[in-house]
């Protein structure tokens, strides 16, 4: 047949439509790379000098205080940030994804500048990068364990937006039950148990009733607070054996803990935080490389490709659940017998969000969590030492940081992350 | 291995979907299940995989009975199942697919053996010389493949029973010819095939043994010697005339002018790719071309539903990209979505209300802020009448009408406008076939009426009866415009990319 028609248009040439790329983000990181360069680097007297401390007294390996001229270090933290701006825009024009590490170098680099330029010329004081570091990593516990929890549950298809609760439920079982026998390690057994029980309720309303799963979160954590502070008022104040600020001592590895700054910051802490490296180093093989994580993956995609091949999708959405939900209690022992302290009302103040966000930033793995908790924990870090170095900035825009940054996060600033596919939406048959 | 059915009947509520069937699959042969769409075919499959529970009946394997309580029951017992929509996870490699659901560890840790399920998957498709990278991420194969993918699937779970689910609806003629030949082969292997299907052609090509469903009852089995005729009067129950009876067209003046339309969507995919072409005034442009090449975003550019990146449609000397979809309907352009259901109509609210949701807020529907319920109901009942939506009353939801009435519904409300243009995408998926001819007898009179017509159908037949100008899209692009006259071999190719000159 030879198709002879009047009006046939010759054949198209070839494509030569491009997507359009997304230089969106990187404009942005590269402005506010800009903006640190001009007021954090020609903002600093150039006669100043910053002194940074990278190494205590009671140190292995003793390594003087160092102290640098400000300018130069602020004008070379910022290039830095500057630099993976450009990396990020070079990737764009290349329709390719960044690395988790870009967001996480680059908030370092400006919030490096900020603290050098805070710290100038103050002859008085010094900035402590080791003490910085471990609080960093400290305060990065509870993001991590509930961005694990977030994982687990969403790589399943639940929306767990009961994190913040599953963290407080955990901080008032690990503070109440290691009151109660008086150690604080038992506190780490009864933390888990409160998150899965958050956990459990979450799961039987999304895969037995399929309420709306951020609804469902949303009122859990309410019924968290309510009964927390309900039990915080009552039988704790009125006995306050059963509320005890009890603490667990750190456990410097041997050898490890002398590498000079990294050692202290990474080998001389708690249990919980040994307990979190091996947590996340376990998950990120278990849910990319065992018969588990391909199953509870394919759920959260195609949960009815998932039951066609024999896979029991709500069995499989409810044992994650409750695995994330036991995940984050445990990271609610954080907040207690962890750092020491007895159970306050309402004292996870938010950080089950900012988990979520960690997730979200850590495209949905543990390694990712793990990465975007620690530019978080860094953030909440920097607010300390710049309160206790007596910044010029109002401790009100500081304690704001980590939360502007989450919903730069969360926009979507390095690229858009995708979800698994199926998350939020109930499995009926 | 042999499969019985007896007496399945399936209820959902007081629908039955399935009543009293009965079914023998013999080994090694091609068996056609016959029917139209919502003939209770999918339903009954379903049942047998372990899917649905069976109300009435029982399932035997080779005169054993048999009872699944979930598709993992029906796989062990040797049953595979392509469904219509693929069961893939789309992130997935193919080996990853493959294995999913009984997969193969190996060391200490028990992780996965990806190296067995591709040895696996490269076994299999040497065998039938399927040509699937193990390593494939399933997302950026073509559907073909895709398909390929899910018979792997089954094959390597020593499936002896293999149901394919309506196989050819979104492969190309050359691809169905494929397919059919991969059937032969399987069946040959000694493999039983239960092949689902609308489609009198595959039926024919490849089917030893066909029964014929209607209405979710057993209407009776034929030889596949049969012809086409005989085989439409059974699935349909009446005789059918396979043709649509239309006058040549008189085309006028160029009503649309299509330049260089380009649609990039979310995911940075170009999903239309710089498209250009005219309709003129009492003519019917069908696109021809496999699901998701491009025309949906098409008609939906046009309508301005999505929003063009770059080029531009002028109906009747008026810029109609950028413009607001308000302003477009009211420029004289009637719009049938594809998925009347989602986008068509809104399910809750009453016929006689779907039936001004374009004019609502205009004279004489509204006066200030109240709506005239009079006067809506008036012109709901002459609507009603007019395109024959059998209906018991105006204020029945639309959501409770049957899928050919509620399309009667869109049509009557996106053809009481004094139209230029008449875009519709599908206009008869899924309706019975006297739904269809009344479909098409409207569009028709649309076009002897002076509008230019746009249908977009992945249905070849209805393609070559309706259209004046067949337009064949292939990966977002109009690969040419050929007449109906067209032979199937050569719009086939087109659809596969090649391009007119080169299949000339």
């Amino acid at each position: 047949m030879t198709a002879t028609v009047a009006d046939a248009p010759a054949a198209p040439a070839p494509s030569t439509v491009i997507p359009p790329k997304k230089f969106g983000p990187s404009i942005a990181l590269g402005v506010i790379a800009l903006l640190s360069l001009v007021i954090f680097g020609i903002g600093t007297p150039s006669g100043a000098s910053t002194t940074f401390v990278v190494a205590r007294g009671t140190d292995f390996v003793h390594l003087p205080a160092y102290t640098a001229p400000s300018r130069l270090a602020a004008v070379l933290l910022s290039l830095v940030g500057l630099g993976l701006a450009g990396w990020a825009a070079y990737r764009a024009n290349q329709h390719r994804k960044v690395g988790i590490w870009l967001p996480v170098v680059y908030g370092m680099a400006i919030m490096g500048a900020l603290l050098t330029w805070a710290g100038a010329g103050r002859d008085a004081t010094s900035i402590q990068i080791t003490g910085l570091l471990t609080s960093s990593l400290f305060l990065a516990v509870p993001l991590v364990f509930g961005a694990l929890a977030g994982t687990l549950c969403e790589r399943s298809g639940i929306i767990n937006i009961a994190i913040e609760g599953q963290l407080l439920a955990g901080a008032f079982l690990a503070a109440l039950v290691a009151s109660m026998v008086g150690n604080a390690y038992v506190g780490l057994i009864a933390a888990p148990v409160a998150g899965a029980l958050v956990g459990l309720l979450l799961a039987i309303f999304a895969t037995k009733y399929w309420v709306n799963q951020i609804v469902v979160g949303v009122v859990l954590n309410m019924l968290v607070v309510g009964l927390t502070s309900f039990f915080f008022s009552t039988v704790m104040t009125e006995n306050g054996d059963l509320n005890q600020a009890l603490g667990m001592a750190k456990l410097p590895i041997p050898l490890l803990s002398s590498i000079p700054i990294l050692g202290p910051v990474l080998f001389n802490q708690n249990l919980l935080v040994y307990i979190l490296y091996v947590t996340v180093a376990v998950l990120q093989v278990m849910l990319f490389k065992s018969r588990w994580g391909l199953r509870v993956r394919a759920v959260g995609e195609h949960p009815k490709a998932a039951d066609t091949v024999g896979i029991n999708v709500n069995r499989t959405r409810v044992r994650n659940t409750v695995l994330g939900g036991a995940i984050a209690g445990l990271g609610g022992a954080f907040f207690t017998v962890a750092s020491g302290l007895a159970f306050g009302k309402e004292m996870t103040s938010g950080k089950g969000y900012i988990a979520l966000a960690a997730m979200i930033l850590g495209r949905w793995s543990p390694r990712g969590a793990l990465a975007a908790a620690l530019l978080f924990g860094f953030a909440d870090a920097l607010r300390a030492q710049l309160g206790a170095i007596g910044s010029p900035i109002p401790s009100q825009f500081l304690a704001m940081f980590p939360y502007i940054a989450t919903i730069f996060a969360v926009a979507g600033l390095v690229g858009h992350a995708r979800p698994p596919a199926a998350e939020g939406i109930p499995y009926k048959k | 291995m042999k499969l019985e059915l007896r007496g399945i009947t399936k209820r959902f509520g007081d629908f039955t979907a399935n009543d009293r069937i009965d079914l023998l699959v013999e080994p090694g042969t091609v068996h056609a299940l016959l029917g139209e769409n919502g003939a209770g075919k999918s339903t009954l499959m379903n049942v047998l995989f372990g899917l649905y529970d069976a109300d009435e009946g029982e399932v035997l394997l080779d005169d054993a009975p048999v009872a699944f309580a979930g598709p993992g029951d029906a796989m062990a017992a040797g049953i595979g199942m392509v469904h219509q929509h693929f069961m893939l996870v789309h992130p997935f490699t193919v080996a990853e697919n493959v294995m999913l659901g009984h997969e193969d560890v190996r060391g200490p840790a028990k992780l996965l053996d990806l190296d067995a399920a591709r040895a696996k998957v490269r076994e299999i498709s040497d065998r039938f010389n399927f040509n699937v990278d193990p390593d494939a991420v399933v997302e950026d194969l073509p559907v073909g493949a895709q398909q390929r993918v899910e018979i792997i699937k089954a094959l390597s779970r020593d499936a002896s029973i293999l149901i394919l689910d309506e196989p050819t609806a979104v492969l190309t003629p050359q691809e169905t010819d494929e397919l059919l030949g991969i059937v032969k082969d399987l069946s040959d292997a000694g493999t039983s095939v239960v092949l689902i299907t609308h489609k009198l052609r595959e039926v024919q090509a490849v089917a030893d043994t066909i029964t014929v469903i209607r209405r979710g009852k057993v209407v009776g089995s034929a030889e596949p010697t049969a012809s086409q005729e005989e085989l439409a009067s059974l699935m349909v129950g009446r005789a059918v005339s396979m043709r649509v009876d239309k006058a040549p067209a008189q085309p006028g003046e160029t009503m649309l002018t299509v330049e260089g339309l380009t649609v990039v969507d979310e995911a940075e995919v170009v999903q239309l790719d710089g498209v250009s072409f005219e309709v003129k005034a009492g003519e019917i442009l069908a696109i021809a071309g496999v699901q998701g090449n491009g025309q949906t975003e098409l008609a939906e550019a046009l309508i301005g539903v999505v929003t063009a990146d770059a080029g531009q449609a002028v109906l009747d000397g008026d810029v109609i990209t950028g413009k607001s979809i308000k302003e477009v309907l009211h420029s004289g352009i009637g719009f049938v979505p594809e998925d009347r259901t989602e986008d068509g109509i809104v399910a809750t609210m009453t016929i006689a209300n779907n039936l001004i949701l374009d004019v609502h807020d205009k004279q004489p529907y509204a006066k200030g802020l109240a709506l005239q319920p009079k006067v809506i109901a008036d012109e709901a009942r002459k609507h009603v009448e007019q395109f024959d939506v059998r209906a018991t009353s105006i204020e029945q939801t639309a959501g409770s009408l049957s899928g050919g009435n509620q399309q009667k519904v869109v049509l009557a409300r996106e053809l009481s406008r004094p139209l230029k243009l008449l875009i519709a995408s599908n206009p008869t998926r899924g309706l019975d076939v006297g739904s269809i001819e009344f479909v098409h007898k409207r569009i028709v009179a649309e076009r002897d009426a002076g509008a230019a017509v746009i249908i977009v159908s992945a249905e070849l037949d209805e393609v070559v009866a309706l259209a004046d100008r067949i337009a064949v899209m292939y990966h977002g692009r109009i690969v040419g415009i050929v007449p109906p006259e067209t032979d199937r071999d050569t719009l086939g190719l087109m659809m596969a990319g090649a391009h007119q000159e080169e299949v000339a």
